[in-house]
């Protein structure tokens, strides 16, 4: 068989795929490239050509600051806490103990839960009323009066970074397990033999290997948690005062709430080169880390 | 790690169990909730065990008499098991055939990696014009629409693991196959879609359990009992104006129960299915 023939009949096969992706994502992020330089309505008037009248007005917005500086501390600091209790965690499981193969089980059922259950149960835990961390913590003596922990902005960011870490860390955990386990003993016994301590045996021996699995898990989650809307709205909706409020939520609200498609397509637009740079940028460092480390 | 002291040993054991502690007491809470009765749960100091165990709300959600908690919650069920279903179905027909061909002709590969690289798209990118465009053809708040737009989601990430899949079936079956004369899709049938089978599970399931914990394009999409999808149901319920919060928790362990039994049953093949993708990525 020729090599044309192959190809083309490789296209051939694609071409389902290819022409439901351009129909439901392609199609679509043209038509809001083209929104994001009109007044359109969500509803009704089809808008009229106003340039990048949506796009300065949103960046200029104190808005649009606010949520970035949001969004950003939500990723950075949810994301960097999964990383390190996600290492810890498959540390832990990397030793021999019984119960092992239980508890490495276990850590699947986070990750399988639902993320609206899991913000509809942290939401519970945190109610300020009858929720179990009031509760628990009155019942220690560690406060003394009930806290409305989603509902003070002091609080509510903090609230949710711990309900978004619960329900991820476990797979940064298996996917750094993983990589433990890939590990060659007899490295591991060359330096202990050798009289490296546990940190250095832990910087030297094994974190070459868990790098390059820990970086696409980090691109991966920071990505996700950049995009964050779910936990947010089933939690806070974005509030008190809009502390909680996402790029995700602010383009839900201005395109849907507000019903401005012209200037929630430019907003969403903005979101996505963000993603995008973010991507870009972390790309590179996996590039340059699986280099380093093999 | 030859040489174990007792003290490193007992290390272990405590960190062990604070861990399994951490996994377990939220979801152990979720289920107590769901089983205790409604003054239990308003109780200061809280009871964190219920008097007698009370399971009536499984049956009143589940229940399908008009009008009641568990009418909403039986057709958002079944809206659910829909859309997973019939988008994950799609999913795997655009997927194997796609999967294959860049599998076996790695020229066109290229087009695959655009269609991954949509996983950086954020959902608010796309969801104006599709909310305009499902508006158009009188797609909003069915079933149908709403499984046409998970393909967004399903159908690259399928491709991805059936791509994986095919690649560590060896091309040299295949040609052995169409030398003794077997055309294309008799060779599928015969030599690579049973190799393949269980990564074409692997991929279905992965799929079923994104479709199932989708919520953004639900929460636009959809508006009533007619297409609803249970994690806006659940959203619902979490957010209005439920006085009994055992009532949530239970639907909370209802829509739980099926990706934690297919978590647990399928772990090591979802677990390896992960790690391969976060290391090959």
């Amino acid at each position: 068989m020729s090599g044309t023939w192959i190809t083309a009949r490789a296209w051939l096969l694609m071409l389902p795929l290819l022409a439901i992706m351009v129909a439901v994502i392609g199609w679509p992020l043209v038509d809001t490239v083209r929104l994001s330089f009109t007044d359109a309505q969500l509803v009704g008037t089809a808008g009229n050509y106003v340039g990048f009248d949506n796009y300065t007005k949103m960046l200029t917005s104190s808005n649009f600051t606010r949520t970035l500086i949001t969004t950003t501390w939500f990723a950075a600091i949810s994301v960097a806490a999964e990383m390190v209790l996600g290492v810890l965690a498959a540390l832990l499981l990397n030793q021999e103990f019984r119960g092992r193969a239980v508890l490495r089980g276990l850590m699947i059922l986070p990750w399988a839960l639902p993320t609206v259950v899991n913000a509809t149960l942290w939401r519970l835990i945190y109610n300020p009323e009858y929720g179990a961390l009031n509760a628990a913590l009155t019942q220690l003596h560690l406060i003394d009066d009930y806290r409305s922990w989603l509902g003070e902005p002091g609080t509510a960011l903090a609230a949710l970074i711990v309900a978004d870490c619960w329900k991820n860390f476990p797979l940064v955990a298996l996917i750094a397990l993983a990589a433990l386990q890939a590990v060659p003993r007899d490295i591991t016994a060359a330096a202990l033999v050798d009289g490296a301590g546990p940190f250095n045996r832990f910087r030297f021996v094994i974190l070459p290997y868990l790098a390059g699995p820990l970086m696409v898990a980090l691109v991966l989650r920071t990505i996700e948690a950049f995009k964050v809307f779910d936990i947010i709205w089933v939690m806070t909706r974005g509030g008190p005062a809009n502390s909680t409020r996402s790029l995700s939520i602010l383009v839900y609200q201005e395109a849907f709430s507000f019903q401005r498609a012209g200037s929630g397509a430019s907003l969403a637009l903005i979101v996505t080169l963000l993603v995008t740079v973010l991507a870009v940028a972390y790309a590179a460092l996996v590039k340059k880390t699986a280099g380093s480390a093999a | 790690m030859e040489r174990k002291s007792p003290v490193f040993t007992v290390f272990v054991y405590v960190c062990a169990l604070l861990l399994a502690v951490v996994i377990l007491a939220p979801l152990a809470w979720l289920f107590v909730m769901s089983i205790s009765p409604a003054a239990d749960l308003a109780a200061k100091p809280l009871r964190w065990w219920p008097q007698a165990a009370d399971f009536s709300r499984y049956a009143q959600l589940l229940s399908r008499a008009e009008n009641s908690a568990g009418a909403a919650f039986t057709s958002s069920l079944r809206n659910s098991l829909e859309v997973a279903g019939m988008a994950t179905l799609a999913a795997i027909l655009l997927a194997v055939p796609a999967g294959w061909a860049v599998s076996r002709t790695p020229s066109v590969g290229w087009s695959l990696s655009l269609v991954i690289a949509t996983y950086m798209l954020p959902p608010v990118a796309l969801s104006v014009p599709l909310y305009m465009g499902l508006s158009y053809l009188g797609l909003l708040n069915t079933v149908f629409g709403l499984a046409l737009i998970y393909l967004t989601i399903l159908a690259p990430f399928t491709t991805w693991l059936m791509k994986s899949g095919f690649d560590s079936i060896p091309r040299e079956i295949e040609a052995a196959a169409m030398i003794d004369g077997a055309g294309l899709l008799q060779t599928w049938r015969i030599i690579t879609l049973p190799l393949a089978a269980p990564v074409v599970a692997t991929s279905a399931l992965f799929a079923v359990l994104l479709a199932w914990d989708e919520f953004f394009y639900a929460l636009l999409f959809t508006s009533d009992q007619r297409a609803k999808t249970l994690t806006v149901a659940i959203a619902d319920l979490a957010g209005g104006r439920v006085s009994d919060y055992g009532l949530i928790a239970t639907a909370g362990v209802l829509a739980a129960l099926p990706p934690v039994l297919i978590g647990l049953v399928m772990q090591r093949a979802l677990i390896s299915g992960l790690t391969s993708g976060g290391v090959k990525g």
